[in-house]
């Protein structure tokens, strides 16, 4: 029942499954390409602050998928379906951020390396990009399912949930980000940790919004 | 149906039991003391205009929902059939019943066909009809082969050949030692069907206090 439940979502949310899943990989590549336009084509700035600028666009990358992530299938019924067949709330919520990472997190990181030949990162930055991006984006996914799912009966829940994410991700950014300037690995095992305390809560935290949202 | 046999062992000691329920919306309380008690093989017709808590009751019954006050009872699967199709509308028919089917055990149903849904198995869900959408929700319904149904509304937007086709299911179900609860305002030709009127256990309107 789970592979089932875990198949459909990744039919759902992963990138050309249609519906516009492809839109955060392809926004975060975007962002890199336009960097170098904005900044100039210096390429010290652009190798000295172009991590960084991965890095938020990856934070800002893992907000677009956020809006269909939980709200649609409140109104169509599918958890209170599944909730009569047995499944928990938790779970549910579980196989969906294993499906959000799945479809944003490993396609995000191999568009890393388009991105850091477009802001002429060297090596041991792209090493550090790419090891801080595994550790972080399943943090990152963690939030925004907690998000998704605390807004998804609130009218205006697409907008606020982008506001929600930010202030919440910044830990990570600052210790996957500060990897990069400090050239040092120690820091992403920060971003480990928070990532993996995010991953314990989220199912929990989101399977009881959605069981509040229920009561409404 | 075919598949009424396989069903009847598991149906034989269900049912439902309500005591004394008490829902509200907000802080309007819907009904008071609502009670009744359902065995395999009974059918109960839950009348009431629109506002009068159908929905709200239907899902408490479901456990969806807890009660305000007093205690809900299943023994037996609950199916539940609301205006919500459950089928996700960007995939064809065929694709949105088949997760239905792999969640509820592969068990291959002729439901489908049954209710003339064949035709429109490579459609994608938001280009179906009401009625043809509430069809393929009863699909996954039989599919699912609950003991107890809870149906809100399952007459709306169907027309009259469909009318007739939910009803002839919902007898079938109940004749197999099913039990349905239908909440509906539009009236149902099932043999055996008791009712209950949700506006006699609404609470008289209170002067603001």
């Amino acid at each position: 029942m789970i592979a089932a439940l875990l198949r459909r979502d990744l039919a759902r949310f992963f990138p050309f499954a249609g519906s516009g899943a492809a839109l955060p990989v392809v926004f975060f590549v975007a962002v890199a390409m336009l960097y170098p336009f904005a900044v100039g084509p210096d390429a010290n700035l652009l190798a000295r602050t172009g991590g960084g600028v991965v890095w938020i666009a990856a934070l800002l990358a893992a907000i677009l998928p956020l809006e269909k992530l939980v709200a649609r299938d409140i109104e169509l019924g599918v958890f209170d379906q599944l909730r009569l067949r047995g499944v928990t709330e938790e779970v549910m919520m579980a196989v969906r951020l294993a499906a959000h990472w799945l479809s944003f997190g490993p396609p995000l990181i191999l568009a890393t390396f388009p991105a850091a030949a477009l802001l002429n990162l060297d090596g041991p930055s792209l090493h550090l990009l790419l090891l801080g991006l595994l550790a972080g984006t399943p943090g990152l996914a963690a939030i925004g399912l907690t998000i998704a799912a605390l807004t998804a009966s609130l009218r205006a829940g697409a907008a606020l949930s982008g506001l929600l994410l930010i202030p919440l991700a910044l830990p990570i950014l600052i210790f996957g980000a500060g990897a990069l300037t400090r050239q040092d690995q120690a820091s992403l095992g920060f971003v480990a940790a928070i990532s993996l305390a995010l991953v314990a809560i989220a199912p929990f935290a989101a399977g009881a919004a959605i069981r509040a949202a229920r009561e409404v | 149906m075919a598949m009424q046999g396989s069903r009847v062992s598991t149906i034989t000691a269900s049912g439902i039991r309500a005591e004394t329920l008490t829902c509200r919306r907000g802080d309007r309380v819907l009904f008071r003391g609502l009670s009744f008690e359902l065995g395999a093989g009974e059918a109960l017709h839950i009348t009431g205009a629109n506002g009068t808590g159908k929905t709200t009751l239907i899902r408490a019954l479901a456990g969806l929902t807890k009660p305000y006050a007093g205690t809900v009872e299943r023994n037996g699967d609950i199916g539940l059939l609301d205006e919500r199709s459950a089928l996700d509308p960007d995939w064809p028919l065929g694709r949105a019943l088949a997760f239905w089917t792999s969640i509820d055990g592969d068990k291959a149903s002729d439901a489908p066909a049954a209710l003339g849904l064949e035709p429109l198995l490579d459609v994608p869900v938001h280009y179906l009809s009401t009625g043809q959408r509430k069809r393929a929700g009863l699909a996954v319904l039989l599919g699912r082969g609950a003991p107890i149904w809870l149906l809100d509304e399952p007459l709306s937007g169907l027309d009259a050949s469909a009318i007739e086709q939910v009803t002839t299911l919902i007898a079938a179900h109940v004749r197999g030692g099913g039990i349905a609860l239908i909440a509906s305002h539009q009236g149902l030709a099932v043999e055996g069907l008791q009712t209950l009127a949700i506006e006699n256990y609404t609470p008289a309107p209170e002067p603001a206090a």
